[in-house]
């Protein structure tokens, strides 16, 4: 059929092709031929262009991992440099002027992706636990480094440098780059303390440099410099970062607010979330505030309410592109980097370039000891001499530095390029030589690592009631401290927040048992998946490892093939259905028929007839409910359509069903279940 | 403020309180006025209804365990130096101390010490393991009226399935130690006294 339509095209084509020969022909003048192939490239040149770069990386990349070898000892930000430095040596080889990493292009396209991801899944326990060191850090800290670099700059007077330059130039190069230390930290699995504290450091300085910076610029526009100036640039500070905060919590609880109403169009939910984020950030560069901190802010607020509303599928979704696009644009961004350094205009000055890395190195140092020293005596959980040592030297720059400089006019400051040349050369030492040695130093210096930690109700639960307990006795002393503070906080949120931006039955589920769900749920699927040949209830143990002698069930194989194919076959239905496809709509999820009446009819007949067949003595029961439970294939489910039936005869087997599948199945998993407690008696 | 309170309390008091719990002189007297707004009958120890009067633990859900937990057994009347020794269990761990070799044993504030207060607040009949029912009692209290006893009974069995090594379907002491052995149980369970 497709053959003989593409004979029959070819056909036409090349009839037409003599037609108008023959008709242009018949004009004398006009010799052309009409082109049956012809190039025309400038159409596609932007698009083109920009997919190629993506599609370099993302090679790059895919090859990265394919030598693991060298994965292992550099890290992926170096060699991402490094091939940038070979494209553009490349580019320049063939007569063509390489791009450079253009700043507007930099923070709005390749930034806020990072950055959302990285605001989107912050840990938010750590964070809050150790704001206070972070702020002072990113704060205090990136001050320090500012003047304590611009002054002695302007003190050795490397190129008759004034004070003004000095200083906006300490101010771009002493903020931590949050690209670059995501980039070598992923790698290096240290424990989450310092992760945070370096991370934390790094996305929450950008406030303070963006006032700085444009404190700096407008002085040496202006030429001088009042003490009402100076006050108001602390005013500016904290406008900048109050007012990037309150934009992005702005944005956040619209975007909560509107994860409420998409239970119909689920198709769309993730849009809302980057849109929402994406405006955030626009809005806040708008009025020159902290757009990262607008887009952290927002983040952080609208996670637990949209995460409460949208499906789970939507949830995987924003997940993955999150993912995906921080880790092209962390790609190109390094590629980009390598790029500009082949194209750039370079005024190679040793003195400076010297002097401004040693600085760079000495101050940071310097300010990490002095803060620590200040910070421990506050600090519950004292910072220890490694501690502070990975966190100076996990101080790394990167893009950003880069791209403020590239902003700076080239009339205002005449040694624009030796500030660029100055800066990149402080990105490449800090990324080759503080990147590759971090990872050994890491062992050299046995820093406890990242627990690989499962997540366990138990931690779960006792968290919660030790959170409770100290929020107590911190009533009992008077004393209003951080757990009181986070108590009240709590329960404001539960009292009038859920109810307003979380949609449904949720508001009122508290965190406990949306944890469990949760945890069920992965465990389900890693069930479903792992497609073990293991003995069925060893399989469900498998997430606790121990020997569980007293609840080996004897069934034989052929009936465990049985279930187990049952199962499957049951579940698979839920994520293959493809009978009808439409743009506009998903396959309902399974989450969604919950209130449905035919299911709650035939939950409670389940339930009925079950109870009737059973006489489950007391102690036993207990065993045989969470296993029994487990192994009904619907285990997921059970959680909520428990809540939901209201019979109070204490069944003691709990059942729920799928959502609306051929009535075989769950009829055939309750006769063997039947057969099973049969079995057990 | 705190001048009138701490007249009532001797130094060699203070001496004691310091060396069994490990406070400074400076928290023990904070600790003290405060001990002693607590105390509306003026008779020197606090009773179940002085703690019940604080708004915090009106509205925890765990205000009766907290408030049960300042009184030894079978007492009604709680004096400063068992309300220090209770409090005592919430102090930060310092550096130096986990070299120092106290005389007294292991200090209030270990680690060990910690989980055990935490672990008697579960375990109400002091059997020294934590039951299913007991288990019930608490998620009941922490997560509230709108669950159902069949959802919160299959956390519980979760919750017991992944802590029991031994099988007993009950939550031993070294059972809980081991599951919070990832939680950074110093600095969740510590207060800081400030001055």
């Amino acid at each position: 059929m497709r053959m003989r339509m593409m004979k029959m095209l070819l056909l036409l084509g090349l009839c037409c092709g003599p037609v108008c020969c023959g008709q242009n022909q018949s004009d004398p003048r006009d010799q052309r031929v009409f082109p049956v192939l012809s190039v025309n490239y400038d159409y596609v040149q932007m698009p083109f262009e920009v997919s190629l770069w993506i599609l370099l990386a993302s090679l790059l990349k895919l090859g990265f991992h394919l030598l693991p070898r060298l994965s292992a000892v550099v890290p992926e930000s170096c060699l991402l440099i490094v091939v940038g430095l070979l494209v553009g040596g490349l580019i320049r080889v063939m007569g063509k002027k390489p791009p450079v990493l253009d700043s507007q292009l930099f923070f709005l396209c390749l930034l806020p992706p990072i950055i959302l991801d990285a605001g989107y899944f912050l840990p938010l326990r750590p964070f809050t636990e150790n704001a206070g060191t972070i702020l002072s850090f990113a704060v205090l800290g990136t001050l320090w480094n500012t003047f304590f670099t611009g002054a002695l700059l302007y003190a050795c007077r490397p190129a008759a440098l004034e004070l003004l330059p000095c200083l906006l130039f300490g101010s771009i190069v002493s903020a931590v780059d949050p690209v670059a230390v995501l980039a070598v930290f992923e790698e290096i699995h240290i424990n989450e303390l310092l992760h945070i504290l370096v991370f934390g450091e790094s996305l929450l300085n950008d406030a303070v440099t963006v006032v700085l910076y444009h404190l700096f610029e407008e002085f040496a526009h202006a030429g001088e410099v009042t003490a009402g100036d100076v006050f108001l640039g602390v005013v500016c500070f904290f406008v900048v970062a109050l007012g990037g905060v309150l934009v992005g919590g702005v944005y956040g609880v619209l975007a909560a607010f509107t994860s409420r109403f998409t239970s119909h169009t689920r198709v769309i939910e993730p849009l809302f979330v980057f849109l929402y984020s994406y405006m955030a950030y626009l809005s806040a560069e708008v009025f020159h505030l902290s757009g990262i901190m607008a887009l952290i802010a927002c983040g952080v607020i609208m996670r637990p309410y949209v995460e409460a509303n949208i499906s789970h599928k939507s949830y995987t979704t924003i997940k993955y592109f999150l993912k995906m696009w921080s880790s092209v644009s962390e790609t190109l961004i390094f590629v980009f980097l390598g790029v500009s350094t082949v194209a750039g205009p370079h005024a190679w000055n040793w003195t400076f370039v010297t002097i401004t890395i040693v600085l760079c190195l000495l101050s940071r140092v310097l300010g990490v000891v002095g803060l620590t020293f200040i910070i421990n005596k506050y600090r519950m959980v004292k910072l220890s001499g490694k501690d502070q040592f990975i966190v100076a030297y996990g101080g790394l720059r990167g893009a950003i530095a880069f791209s403020l400089a590239f902003l700076l006019s080239s009339d205002d400051f005449p040694m624009k390029d030796m500030f660029l040349t100055a800066i990149i050369t402080v990105i490449f030492f800090t990324v080759f030589v503080q990147g590759m040695t971090i990872r050994p130093l890491v062992d050299l210096l046995a820093v406890k690592k990242r627990k690989e930690s499962k997540c366990s109700i138990n931690e779960e639960i006792h968290t919660q009631f030790l959170e409770h307990l100290l929020a107590g006795i911190e009533g009992v002393c008077g004393h209003y401290g951080h757990h009181h503070w986070r108590d009240k906080l709590n329960r404001f949120n539960k009292r009038y927040i859920k109810r307003c931006l979380i949609g449904g039955e949720r508001s009122q589920e508290p965190q406990l048992v949306s944890f469990y769900n949760k945890m069920e749920l992965k465990q389900a699927l890693m069930l479903l998946e792992s497609n073990s040949s293991a003995n069925l209830s060893t399989a469900v143990t498998a997430a606790a490892p121990r020997q569980r002698s007293l609840k080996t069930l004897n069934i034989s194989k052929e009936r465990e093939e049985e279930i187990r194919k049952i199962l499957r076959a049951n579940l698979q239905k839920t994520q293959q259905r493809l009978r009808s496809y439409s743009r506009h709509t998903l396959m309902p999820d399974a989450e969604d028929d919950w209130s449905e009446t035919l299911l709650k009819k035939q939950q409670e007949e389940m339930e009925r007839r079950m109870s009737n067949f059973l006489t489950v003595p007391a102690a036993p029961a207990r065993r045989l409910e969470s296993g029994e439970r487990l192994r009904s294939g619907s285990f997921f489910f059970s959680e909520r359509s428990a809540g939901e039936v209201n019979a109070r005869r204490k069944p003691s087997v709990k059942f729920s069903l799928e959502p609306p599948k051929p009535p075989r199945g769950p009829e055939h998993l309750l006769e063997e279940d039947e057969e099973l407690m049969h079995r057990r008696h | 403020m705190g001048s009138r309170a701490s007249s009532l309390l001797r130094e060699e008091d203070i001496e004691e309180i310091k060396r069994e719990t490990g406070f400074s002189h400076s928290q023990i007297t904070r600790l003290y006025s405060r001990f002693h707004s607590l105390d509306k009958g003026e008779n020197g120890a606090l009773s179940r209804e002085d703690f019940q009067r604080i708004p915090e633990l009106a509205i925890n859900p765990l205000g009766d365990r907290i408030i049960n937990a300042f009184f030894p057994e079978g007492e009604d009347q709680v004096n400063f130096r068992g309300f220090m020794r209770t409090l005592a269990h919430f102090r930060p761990v310092e550096d130096n101390e986990k070299n120092k070799n106290l005389t007294s044993g292991e200090p209030l504030n270990s680690r060990a010490n910690k989980l055990l207060f935490a672990f008697r607040l579960y375990d109400l009949d002091r059997d020294d393991k934590i039951s299913r029912d007991e288990l019930l009692q608490v998620l009941r209290m922490m997560v509230g009226v709108n669950i159902s006893d069949e959802q919160l009974g299959s956390i519980a069995d979760r919750t017991i399935q992944e802590a029991d090594t031994n099988g007993d379907m009950c939550i031993s002491f070294s059972e809980f130690t081991k599951v919070l052995e990832k939680v950074d149980v110093e600095q969740k369970m510590s207060i800081r006294f400030l001055h």
